[in-house]
């Protein structure tokens, strides 16, 4: 029986308003260390670096999950508690708001004269309540009428309105938690000119919630028929993104050409695919001694900066020893005493690929996971160093590198999220009722007919305006 | 006129709208300091606005004039760019500059405020001069990322409410000088004017309560936006943190007045700390944030 008491006690402390409270407030300030500290999810760069510069403090961090804070599991301990603890709190006062919906207001009080706004009126006598009567139907009370006296009350919409909006919430945190239960998240680099196919096997990254399957991707083709990036010539910034695309759904059907743009993605359904990020891919020939073609084709190149100098790794495996590049591309080249060559501007007016060639052993059979982008040189000895022009070739020791031309690269974000309309039902209800019950006036008034006719009233949660509403309803029961 | 000569225009309004708003500064602090005047033969002091009284009307009369000349200075800075003036620090503290203005110019066709004055046209002066000095960018197009309807939606909504958060912010912190000072003893002849503390307890709690929807849409616009710009319509950004957290406080302020009863000193406290978060957001993580609502420069 213990156990059980004790079980109810904690229940009742959970879903009691106070520990709501608290629970929302501890939830806001759990978010703080988020928006401090840099996050896995949103900048692993940055998440890096503080374990190169302080290896302890990061690791300790990393314990407490710092690094992952709206992942952790105290943070997930507070809102889990708060949508129980919501739940708890509102689910009986719906039930309870419910039963009242026929109820009449609660018995008028013996004494009125320690209400708010009590007065005495002298004229009125036996027809005052008949007289009031007609003012509370006007003024849409609700009322009890008994042998003497009037209890009348007006505002029920405000309670409403109030679990409307915390029922809402419930609903945000439900949508919340099915996206990220049954929805996945993806990327993918694709250059101009190539097919996308949505199958986990063309991602870069791909992510499934925890009750989702690897066969839930909605079946498409699509091909990156063209890329366009406009930049301010003053200031380099971007002004727009075009890609336009053809896109068969499903794979194989007829396809039709659509636009995404930044701020519009294309949308299937629940799956909607964005254009996240663009970059350059140089495209790059690369022959052995005998003038054979070991290597051919665009090759996906990282942007550093807002003009976008990129870099990137071209490997040749095919070639006895391995050759491997690390290579810099500069869509507008530029050069200067100071800085060297830099790219000046984002759009390819003087391409220029920057080369140093190494041979030796790529480590790709090592069985580590390597970075496409990355050159991994511990066992390989650089021979050569060169700037391309479009066109150039440069002959090194073993071979040849032309710097053929280049390509627009696309990153498509690809994002299936089920639960994302609850969400905004939710938010959408929330206004709602937050709306309803904070502009709605709560109001009790009361009229007792003795030896003399009484009037008092009660304005809850202290809207004002109620002694302006009590003098109307004096002026009536006097006139008449 | 062409987009560079309604910048430039845009420009001169708010040099011209600095002017007026030190002229509006200087009246109301005229008002305050020369209506006190001592009693012949003794030590006491009384309120006399026989003097004044056309100071403060030469106060409220240039906050009228700063005000339809920043709107001016906001309407040609959009003008110029063919788009919304939100698309950087400078053009959200110009705006904001706006909204306050606005807010308080509202709030004393309404109520006695006209104390309010010197506190509002002080902040005016501090943002608009703090934007032309420090956030100036040059008007330009908008990043792609900018460039959807929502913009026009979530900022206006943000900026209105988080002018009206600063008037509550500036209202509650009266209400705890007010009752420092009537703690001494009665108030000094000075502060006669400024309404009563339950007034202004009232006034506070008003502003927020009107204006606490709006921010709830102005967050909730916003995820709409990122849904349709980034992909997720949550991702804990640092300034959609910040922007829950100021949620977060003031519906912890609703529920403590509503429910808990708290009025007075308490309740002006956690409005101040809750438009402190919202003032926290707008001046960190612009300036030293990182994420995904920096944009070029500010």
């Amino acid at each position: 029986m213990d156990f059980i008491a004790t079980m109810r006690w904690g229940w009742r402390q959970l879903t009691s308003m106070r520990t709501a409270l608290i629970l929302l407030i501890l939830l806001g300030v759990a978010a703080i260390p988020g928006s401090l500290f840099p996050q896995r999810s949103q900048n692993p760069q940055k998440v890096d670096q503080y374990f190169v510069s302080d290896p302890t403090l990061a690791h300790w961090m990393d314990r407490f999950k710092l690094f992952n804070v709206y992942a952790s599991p105290w943070f997930s301990a507070i809102y889990l508690l708060l949508f129980i603890s919501l739940i708890g709190c509102v689910l009986p006062r719906t039930i309870e708001h419910l039963k009242a919906i026929g109820k009449k207001p609660p018995l008028t009080p013996k004494n009125l004269d320690r209400m708010e706004g009590f007065r005495v009126v002298e004229q009125g006598g036996d027809v005052a309540l008949l007289h009031a009567k007609i003012w509370f139907k006007k003024n849409h009370f609700r009322i009890r009428v008994d042998e003497n006296s009037i209890s009348a009350e007006k505002g029920y919409g405000r309670e409403t309105g109030n679990l409307l909006f915390h029922l809402s919430l419930v609903l945000i945190l439900v949508g919340v938690a099915l996206g990220s239960l049954f929805g996945s998240k993806g990327e993918a680099i694709v250059n101009v000119g190539e097919r996308f196919v949505n199958t986990p096997t063309s991602y870069d990254t791909l992510s499934f919630g925890k009750f989702q399957g690897q066969g839930s991707l909605v079946p498409f083709e699509l091909k990156v028929t063209n890329f366009v990036a406009k930049y301010n010539a003053a200031t380099s910034m971007p002004e727009d993104y075009t890609l336009t695309a053809s896109v068969s759904k499903p794979i194989g059907s007829i396809s039709k050409s659509a636009i995404i743009k930044v701020n519009k993605p294309l949308t299937y359904g629940n799956t909607k695919i964005y254009l996240q990020a663009n970059g350059y891919s140089p495209v790059v020939s690369i022959r052995d001694k005998s003038g054979a073609v070991t290597f051919h084709g665009p090759v996906i190149f990282l942007p550093q900066d807002a003009n976008l100098s990129s870099i990137g790794a071209i490997k040749v495996p095919d070639m006895n020893p391995q050759i491997g590049f690390i290579a810099s591309f500069l869509p507008t080249a530029k050069s200067s005493k100071t800085r060297g060559v830099f790219s000046s501007y984002p759009e390819v007016l003087n391409p220029e690929l920057v080369i140093s060639v190494w041979q030796g052993n790529l480590g790709l059979d090592s069985g580590n996971p390597q970075s496409v982008y990355e050159l991994n040189t511990s066992h390989m000895k650089k021979i050569g160093l060169h700037a391309l022009n479009l066109g150039d070739t440069y002959n090194f020791a073993v071979g040849s590198i032309t710097f053929e031309g280049w390509k627009s690269w696309v990153n498509l974000q690809i994002v299936d999220d089920p639960g994302k309309m609850y969400a905004l039902f939710g938010a959408i209800f929330a206004i709602l009722g937050l709306l309803i019950s904070l502009f709605t006036r709560q109001r009790r008034i009361w009229v007792k007919v003795g030896s003399r006719v009484e009037i008092a009233g009660l304005a809850k949660n202290g809207i004002p305006g109620l002694s302006e509403e009590l003098d109307d309803l004096q002026r009536k029961v006097e006139q008449g | 006129m062409n987009s560079i000569q309604l910048a430039t225009f845009s420009n001169h309004a708010i040099y011209a709208a600095l002017f007026v708003f030190t002229i509006a500064f200087f009246a109301h602090a005229f008002e305050v300091a020369w209506s006190v005047k001592n009693v012949e033969g003794s030590d006491s002091t009384v309120l006399d606005f026989s003097k004044t009284e056309r100071a403060g009307r030469i106060g409220t009369a240039m906050m009228i004039l700063g005000f339809f000349i920043v709107t001016i200075a906001v309407a040609t800075r959009g003008l110029s760019a063919h788009r919304v003036p939100w698309g950087n620090m400078y053009e959200f503290s110009i705006t904001g500059a706006f909204t306050l203005c606005a807010a308080y110019l509202f709030s004393l066709s309404k109520w006695k405020l006209r104390w309010l004055g010197l506190p509002v046209s002080f902040f005016t002066l501090l943002t608009l001069g703090t934007a032309i000095t420090v956030l100036y960018r040059p008007s330009e197009q908008l990043v792609p990322a900018l460039k959807s309807p929502w913009l026009a939606v979530h900022v206006s909504a943000a900026i209105i409410s988080g002018g009206v958060f600063l008037v509550a912010n500036l209202v509650a912190a009266t209400y705890l000088w007010m009752e420092v000072i009537e703690k001494k003893g009665e108030r000094p002849v000075w502060a006669k004017k400024i309404p009563s503390l339950e007034s202004l307890d009232q006034l506070s709690y008003r502003l927020i309560a009107f204006v606490f929807p709006l921010w709830t849409f102005a967050v909730i616009a916003g995820a709409i936006w990122a849904e349709s710009a980034w992909g997720k319509y949550w991702s804990w950004d640092p300034k959609e943190t910040w922007a829950f957290i100021t949620w977060v406080a003031y519906a912890a302020y609703l529920h403590a007045r509503v429910t808990v009863g708290w009025r007075g000193r308490r309740a002006a406290w956690l409005c101040i700390f809750a438009g402190s978060t919202f003032l926290f957001n707008y001046i960190y993580v612009n300036i030293w944030g990182t994420g995904l609502h920096t944009y070029s420069g500010l």
